[in-house]
């Protein structure tokens, strides 16, 4: 009697102890992404094994990403943050951060070592480009343009500076609405050597350059604001090259079979990863750490791979990445990391465009409206 | 009905009071009491009761439409954040004369505001704030976070090496903390700590012996106290480094602190530590900040502060109109950044000229409409009102098939011949595109209320012209056309309106040309945060429209709109 009395305490601590944990975990959380090709990667490599293991787990996705810095602060501002888990391009986790609206993290202790046992810091190295940030995939702004142009005579484009040669390429463009990438490139083609692009920024002269050779294009471009705009007008035929993310030209490329090729030279790698809201509460806090640490392990980046063609964040998870899911193509060489596609890169330079953005996107617009 | 009633009472109201000017006594109600006043008892019921009626309502809107749309715009002027952030700089600056770097008090000033700010992760903020004004203040405020600690370095290690107990959380308490306090403090740390931790308290009259350590150490306890997950406690914890430059200032006789004077807990180290301050090695407080980011060297940054340190500003506003704030005054922004201008005057020709395209268009089909036997005409409403009930997107990417270079209409033009193929119109992405789209979009709310005032001018009028002996055109204009007029006018007004500050539609086919206003404010709200301007560019929006409002009203009378 005695016996079976503590039998029967034992195994109801023993069931105690992990509910207690559980218990203290929230089961219902909210994770902003992007919607599209990209959040159906992150739900199939992340969410879905990630509900297997727990299956009490409710995710409610809200498709807020592209303004969530302003969603965020707006929900700051209520004092009222519904929002668990964020996924941001590294710019603003940068500005989230600035602002105190993302929660500062100890890479190492929240998020799992590589698989090869490389603390997160050495693994994602570089990439953690803020105190907020937690990076998930490279991905970069690059070029594409179509393939059965009569009039380029047989002439393919092999450099970026193709998009201001409208004698050899003649046709319209479709560039974003923006300074970032444009001045870049501008400047490049310019004869500007890559590593002294900020710098000529800076300067009156160098503006004025970049903006010259913009001017030459401006009337043959047509400017786009969402991403999918520029694949768009490549499809119809409206534009004859122009700039997109890489994954979004791949989707046209090899999953919709369009005439279009990818131009790799001079694409700009940016970053995308999660930030934490600041100041969730303890039981969502948990969870969020609890699924992040799952999520961002070596394995799960190399399966988002599979999904899309963006390069997972570890150096540990480049050997991993497979095959397409569904198309069964090698996405080895579709990523911007590759060593064939990446001869010569720009990297998204955050910090100096965090304080040029404004005064040269008042530039930009005003140089855009006459 | 509860109107007219009142308005009826208010008329006897009028009419009693002058009938009480007319005689020499005041003229009694039934009661017994003066009619006037018992008038106004029951004016004033009737007003509550129909004050009572429309509350929730009122209340309604008061708390979800205008508190929020007021407190946006107020934003417009809002400032406080400079002031807030580095207090002390602000008042230090204050006298400042801008001609050259300002002087020692103002850098301690800074370090002491600095230091607070970053603990409290608030710096960055101010940062974005003031790089509205001035490019690279950013990443100046960014750098300077992580660095600030290097500027009283020196100082905690110099005050160390002297006497360890500097360094010793103990010793600061017994210098600074009210002993109340002390007991209060230890006990919440025995204790459970959930009930909130004391605040810290000085002990008194140590702010004369000591002015710019006190207010370093208390802004030092408060910090600690209240941020982090885990707030700390300052019996715990070393001052930071700031709080050593504070007393080497104090104690360099920097500051006219008093340090003969002190006798309490601590006087002798604290006299020591007098006695040796002359011979401490320091570099000058610009060179350490130099050390933190250089911009602090610079004259931008000094400027900058001291321009927008007044809590409220007109900076939005000037800049929502192409000038600027500078240190010499108000100045037009240079060339080559003016926008905002020429995007209001696009807004308002723009709209104009979609007002225009609406009533040309869809007068005839008003009055087509409202002449036809019922049945077709209803049959042509639907077809009005089916546009109406398609979605607003669908509408705007149906006109881009339709108009793009590769679209609909240019294939069928080339495929007739009219134009070649590698002439193809430019329709949309431009001035063009965002008329079409938002003239057709617009086109239901001229029709609709011309219908509605058509459908009420009798028949019989035009008939009677005629008869008299009018032509067509005559009887058109003369009779039929003043009396549609009131219809005219308030599509006009439903037009306008709708189309200065239309947002989505000219994003998606206005191009590089054919953008407005409002696609300014939505960039300036969910992209670059800057919520100030995005607020001045709405206020001045909203004033436009009141003004136009204003003007109509004065040119053709408001009483001439009629919905139906």
């Amino acid at each position: 009697m005695k016996l079976k009395t503590m039998l029967m305490m034992g195994a109801a601590a023993s069931l105690a102890a992990p509910m207690a944990t559980a218990q203290d975990m929230a089961n219902t959380v909210t994770f902003v992404s992007w919607g599209g090709a990209y959040q159906a990667s992150q739900i199939n490599a992340y969410t879905i094994p990630y509900r297997d293991a727990n299956p009490d787990v409710t995710i409610v996705w809200d498709e807020s990403s592209p303004e969530a810095v302003a969603r965020m602060r707006a929900m700051f501002e209520a004092d009222n943050v519904t929002w668990d888990l964020v996924d941001v391009v590294a710019a603003d986790a940068i500005r989230l951060c600035d602002e105190g609206l993302a929660m500062e993290i100890d890479h190492d202790a929240i998020l799992a070592a590589g698989d090869d046992g490389t603390p997160a810091t050495e693994d994602f190295g570089d990439l953690i480009v803020s105190d907020c940030f937690i990076p998930q995939i490279v991905y970069s702004t690059t070029n594409g343009y179509r393939t059965d142009v009569a009039a380029w005579e047989g002439r393919v484009p092999e450099d970026v500076c193709a998009l201001f040669d409208t004698e050899a390429f003649p046709g319209t463009r479709t560039l974003e609405r923006r300074p970032i990438n444009n001045l870049e490139w501008a400047l490049l083609c310019d004869g500007v050597a890559m590593e002294d692009i900020y710098d000529t920024l800076e300067t009156e002269d160098g503006i004025n350059r970049a903006f010259a050779m913009l001017d030459t294009i401006k009337d043959d471009t047509l400017w786009w604001t969402s991403a999918a705009e520029a694949i768009q007008f490549m499809a119809d035929g409206e534009a004859v090259m122009g700039s997109s993310y890489n994954g979004r030209l791949f989707s046209a490329i090899v999953e919709q079979d369009q005439p279009i090729e990818m131009l790799w030279d001079a694409q700009v790698f940016d970053l995308d990863g999660w930030i934490i809201p600041e100041g969730l509460p303890e039981d969502r806090l948990s969870r969020v750490e609890d699924f992040l640490f799952f999520a961002t392990d070596t394995q799960r980046l190399a399966d988002q791979a599979a999904y899309i063609s963006y390069g997972p964040a570890r150096i540990s998870s480049a050997p991993l990445v497979g095959t397409h899911a569904e198309l069964g193509v090698e996405m080895a060489p579709h990523m911007p990391t590759n060593p064939a596609n990446s001869e010569r890169v720009i990297v998204f330079n955050y910090l100096w465009w965090a304080d040029y953005r404004d005064d040269l996107d008042a530039r930009f617009q005003a140089w855009l409206s006459r | 009905m509860s109107d007219a009633t009142a308005g009826n009472l208010s008329q006897a109201a009028a009419e009693a009071r002058r009938e009480d000017a007319a005689q020499t006594g005041p003229m009694l109600a039934a009661d017994g009491r003066p009619l006037k006043r018992s008038l106004n008892r029951a004016l004033r019921a009737q007003k509550l009761r129909a004050l009572a009626l429309i509350a929730p309502l009122l209340i309604f809107l008061l708390v979800t439409f205008v508190a929020p749309i007021l407190d946006m715009l107020f934003r417009s002027v809002e400032n406080q954040i400079v002031s807030e952030t580095l207090p002390r700089t602000v008042i230090a600056l204050d006298g400042w004369d801008a001609t050259d770097l300002p002087d020692d008090a103002t850098y301690a000033a800074l370090a002491h505001d600095f230091k607070e700010a970053a603990e409290r992760r608030i710096h960055t903020r101010l940062g974005s704030r003031l790089n509205y004004e001035a490019t690279g203040l950013s990443s100046i405020f960014r750098r300077s976070g992580r660095g600030i600690d290097g500027v009283g370095e020196p100082y905690a290690d110099q005050f160390a090496a002297l006497d360890p107990a500097w360094e010793e959380p103990a010793t600061w308490i017994a210098l600074m903390a009210d002993p109340d306090w002390i007991s209060e403090q230890a006990d919440w740390l025995e204790a459970a700590q959930d009930t909130p931790e004391p605040a810290f308290r000085l002990v008194p009259g140590i702010a004369d012996v000591l002015p710019e350590t006190t207010d370093a150490y208390r802004s030092f306890a408060r910090t600690i106290q209240t941020t982090g997950r885990t707030p700390e406690s300052p019996l715990t914890k070393e001052p930071w480094a700031t709080v050593y430059l504070a007393l080497y200032r104090d104690l360099s006789g920097a500051t006219g602190a008093d340090i003969g004077a002190y006798s309490g807990p601590g006087a002798t180290r604290l006299q020591t530590a007098a006695d040796a301050v002359a011979g401490f090695e320091t570099i000058p407080l610009r060179d350490a900040f130099a050390e933190v980011a250089d911009g602090w060297v610079q004259m931008p940054v000094w400027t900058t502060i001291q321009t927008f340190s007044d809590p409220y500003t007109a900076g939005y506003f000037l800049a929502a109109v192409d000038l600027q704030l500078t240190p010499q005054g108000i100045e037009q922004v240079e060339d080559n950044q003016r926008i905002y201008l020429t995007l209001f005057k696009r807004t308002m020709v723009l709209s104009l000229t979609i007002m225009g395209l609406c009533v040309i268009l869809g007068y005839p089909i008003a009055y087509l409409l409202s002449n036809l036997p019922m049945r077709t005409s209803n049959m042509l409403l639907i077809l009005v009102l089916l546009p109406f009930w398609t979605s607003l997107l669908v509408r705007t990417s149906a006109w881009k098939v339709l108009l793009q270079q590769q679209g609909v209409i240019n294939d069928l033009l080339v495929w007739i011949g009219l134009v070649g193929d590698d002439a193809r119109l430019t329709m949309i992405n431009n001035q063009t595109g965002t008329v079409v789209a938002m003239t057709h979009i617009l086109l239901p709310f001229m029709i609709l209320p011309l219908y509605s005032v058509m459908k009420t001018i009798p028949p019989s009028y035009v008939r009677a012209a005629k008869s008299l002996g009018a032509t067509n055109w005559t009887a058109f204009w003369r009779v039929y056309f003043p009396q549609s007029v009131p219809g005219i006018g308030a599509g006009c007004i439903l037009v306008f309106i709708l189309s200065i500050g239309y947002y989505i539609t000219p994003e998606i086919v206005g191009g590089r040309t054919g953008i407005f206003i409002s696609n300014r404010i939505a960039f300036h709200i969910s992209d670059s945060l800057n919520w100030g301007l995005a607020a001045a560019l709405g206020s001045i929006l909203l004033a436009l429209v009141l003004v136009l409002y204003w003007l109509y009203d004065k040119i053709v009378g408001i009483d001439n709109v009629k919905l139906g």
